[in-house]
């Protein structure tokens, strides 16, 4: 069938299973969005409209992370493309599978620095799993197939396509093709012919399981550490019977969040810069350490040289270009987390270790944070929104110290529950990753918690979350300071407290009226829970501006490349 | 000990726009400077090779060569040994105006097998087909005469016996790469 490569583009999206589209129109791309118009106007697909693309970009990833299907958004040429790289690098940091869809100029224009054009393709090379420029209207649905498939396969992450403005006007052949079909059509049969462990995860070596089920059998102190890979591969009820089987505590990295569930009797909390005592010291002290879907980040391994220097360091990734990477491993096993616990679930034996667990667990793995009665805590904040929001409330956050009071307090039971930008510390992620979840779930509460330094980063897409009634509730952690690079100044610089103080903040209570919707300040329990229940029940989008002191920190925290048990500040 | 060395990658890659600039971008972000590099054709339809030196340990170019094999334009990669066979083709135009100086420069010529292959009323070009270590000798002794000019291709190296490239594919170097230790 000959149709426009706009409508072959919608189709493929459709053969794709695309329901929610997040974007931004623009000259290039307006072909796009006139067959988009008459997709949306039946009801097959769903667009929304975000403030800035940066923040239709963060919502594909929310959306992303949220229901571990492939988020889609659409830019135009120029500055609208180059308005999606900050969100691409926080996809393609974190593993999130996106698909963006950039339109540029003409192909008789492209190269002549004609207006809004810009060489995306050449700019997110580093920053995209792979990405194309289409020339030809007869390979379009061919690359769309392809990208998706590459999103969504091996280890995930964002694909660009860049589409110039003549080639979706141009017409081509269409035949539909089943999603399962793909595989052996076109040029994705060639490419995964050839190389198909970039899309299928290399089948575990069986004799490497068994040698890590020996190593087990032989360890005395196993520690685990659950890594982003274990949350995208949803693998986190085999982890949570593998820790219970062979009875080894088991920190979580942030993006390990959700892979376990929070309040199994083996987890140890966080891991790392601001990770648990309990995390931290069994790390140390462990002789045996299980990473599954973990990259040794510099924030979790600080020092690189004396993490686990006690330990057999056991490796368990899809990508084999992760192994040794960071830290130097005895022993690996390439492949997904999922499919690798579960021929660990059936080759390992039980085990009890009640006494190195008693060790591990004579160690805090929550910090107690001071109580106060007459100004606002975190820990206040946080435990009025534990008490009265669902527990299967998705959480986004952005970045700094609420981040990292809300990872180490709530307790996440399921993969896609937390959605924050671990690798690349995004500020002003949050927002538009919880449009994006909301946008995906509707019926859930979606929280998204922010200090007054991020919110303002992305603030405009409140007018998304009033436009399309998505009733996420904002939690401000309000301190008049850009808190996280604060606590270092105090504690590294000195007290020098260079550009650090956001005394300028707006009224984020007449700012969330001026969008449409309610807010409230608060600066105690009582009216916080108040504003809370309030938030619940309004039935759209809520800001809670609470006040709390400028002088709160993390704790506890390791300085960047110390060795992991020597806490600057202690719980 | 960190023992860095020359290292010789072989990659197979498609033939394709942007594919080189894709793979010498991911030497320069993972912080290596590539010393030589030389692209062209193979026998398959299709696809490029490029012999690439760099100054790394062998552990980091184990780790380079899985984040090449990532990029999905790459067919295979393989780190070829130190017997290896490597050329390089070079040009040296020299400045010889007189006659004795003329005849000097076909003496360390005629040694090196080079070839004159353009002659002028102040110059002269050969061509040296050679190790790195044969160009370098030739360079030095032809410093007595003024190098007005040199060009090198960049080494091209390939695999003695009867091992190929095609042998080295991703699957196989999966199955291979960095064998259990322990």
């Amino acid at each position: 069938m000959q149709m426009t490569g706009a409508k072959i583009l919608m189709e493929c999206l459709l053969e794709q299973h695309v329901d929610t589209i997040f974007g931004y129109p623009g000259g290039t791309i307006l072909n796009v969005y006139d067959e988009l118009y008459s997709y949306e106007e039946d009801g097959r697909i769903r667009h929304i409209l975000t403030a800035h693309e940066q923040g239709a970009c963060h919502a594909a990833d929310g959306y992303a992370r949220a229901t571990g299907k492939v988020g889609v958004c659409f830019a135009t040429s120029g500055p609208g493309c180059t308005n999606l790289v900050t969100g691409i690098a926080t996809a393609y940091m974190d593993s999130a599978p996106i698909v963006c869809i950039t339109c540029n100029v003409g192909t008789s224009l492209l190269g002549k620095d004609s207006f809004q054009e810009v060489d995306i393709t050449g700019v997110t090379m580093p920053i995209t799993k792979c990405n194309y420029l289409v020339r030809d209207v007869n390979k379009l649905a061919d690359t769309v197939r392809e990208a998706f498939a590459i999103a969504r396969s091996g280890r995930p992450g964002p694909v660009l396509i860049d589409i110039p403005k003549n080639v979706t006007a141009e017409k081509a052949d269409y035949e539909p093709l089943r999603r399962s079909q793909h595989a052996s059509n076109g040029n994705l049969a060639a490419l995964m012919a050839r190389s198909s462990q970039n899309f299928k995860a290399p089948e575990p070596d069986h004799a490497d399981i068994d040698k890590l089920v020996e190593m087990i059998a032989a360890s005395k102190k196993p520690f685990v550490i659950c890594g982003g890979g274990v949350v995208r591969a949803r693998a986190h009820e085999e982890l949570c019977k593998l820790v219970n089987l062979i009875d080894a505590p088991a920190a979580v990295t942030v993006m390990g969040a959700g892979g376990l569930q929070g309040r199994d009797r083996h987890v140890t909390g966080m891991i790392g810069m601001h990770g648990s005592q309990a995390s931290n010291m069994a790390v140390d002290a462990c002789d045996l350490l299980i990473a599954i879907g973990c990259r040794f980040s510099d924030r979790v391994a600080l020092k690189p040289s004396t993490f686990a220097q006690n330990a057999k360091i056991v490796q368990i990734d899809i990508d084999r270009s992760e192994i040794n990477k960071n830290v130097q491993t005895h022993h690996h096993i390439v492949g997904d987390a999922k499919r690798v616990l579960e021929l660990l679930l059936e080759k390992a034996a039980p085990k009890q270790n009640d006494e190195w667990m008693k060790y591990v667990f004579s160690f805090k793995t929550e910090t107690e944070y001071d109580e106060a009665t007459d100004h606002l805590t975190p820990q206040q904040v946080l435990s009025s929104i534990a008490r009265i929001l669902p527990q299967d409330t998705i959480v986004a956050t952005d970045v700094g110290q609420h981040q990292m009071w809300a990872i180490q307090h709530f307790h996440f039971d399921y993969p896609g529950q937390l959605l924050t930008s671990g690798g690349f510390g995004t500020m002003g992620f949050g927002l538009g990753a919880a449009i994006g979840a909301q946008a995906a779930f509707p019926d859930k509460c979606v929280l998204h918690v922010t200090g007054d330094g991020c919110f303002r980063m992305n603030c405009h897409e409140l007018a998304t979350e009033q436009y399309y009634n998505l009733p996420i509730i904002n939690v401000v952690f309000n301190n008049g300071v850009l808190g996280m690079v604060r606590q270092w100044q105090t504690l590294i610089y000195n007290k020098r407290y260079a550009s650090t103080m956001l005394d300028r903040s707006p009224d984020f209570v007449k700012l969330a009226e001026a969008y449409g919707l309610s807010g409230k300040r608060v600066t105690n329990v009582e009216e916080l829970e108040a504003a809370l229940h309030e938030a619940l029940e309004c039935g759209h989008g809520y800001v809670i501006d609470c006040v709390i002191d400028m002088d709160e920190k993390v704790r506890p925290m390791v300085g960047g490349g110390s060795h992991i048990t020597d806490f600057m500040l202690n719980s | 000990m960190i023992n860095i060395e020359r290292k010789t990658l072989a990659v197979l890659v498609d033939n394709e726009a942007g594919v080189l600039s894709q793979v010498t971008r991911l030497f320069s972000r993972k912080g290596y400077n590539i010393e030589s590099i030389a692209v062209g054709p193979t026998e398959g339809a299709n696809t490029s090779r490029m012999t690439i030196e760099i100054m790394a340990t062998r552990a980091a170019t184990e780790l380079l060569c899985n984040q090449l094999r990532k990029l999905f334009p790459v067919h295979s990669v393989c780190i070829l040994s130190d017997e290896a066979i490597r050329r390089e083709l070079v040009f040296i135009k020299v400045g010889a105006a007189t006659a004795e100086a003329r005849s000097e420069v076909v003496q360390i010529a005629n040694i090196f097998r080079a070839n004159i292959i353009d002659v002028s009323t102040g110059s002269m070009t050969l061509t040296v087909i050679g190790e790195e270590s044969k160009v370098e000798a030739i360079h030095r002794l032809l410093q007595k005469a003024t190098v007005l000019e040199m060009v090198r291709a960049g080494s091209v190296a390939l695999e003695r016996g009867d091992n190929t490239i095609n042998d080295e594919t991703k699957e196989k170097g999966e199955f291979n790469y960095g064998k259990n230790v322990l």
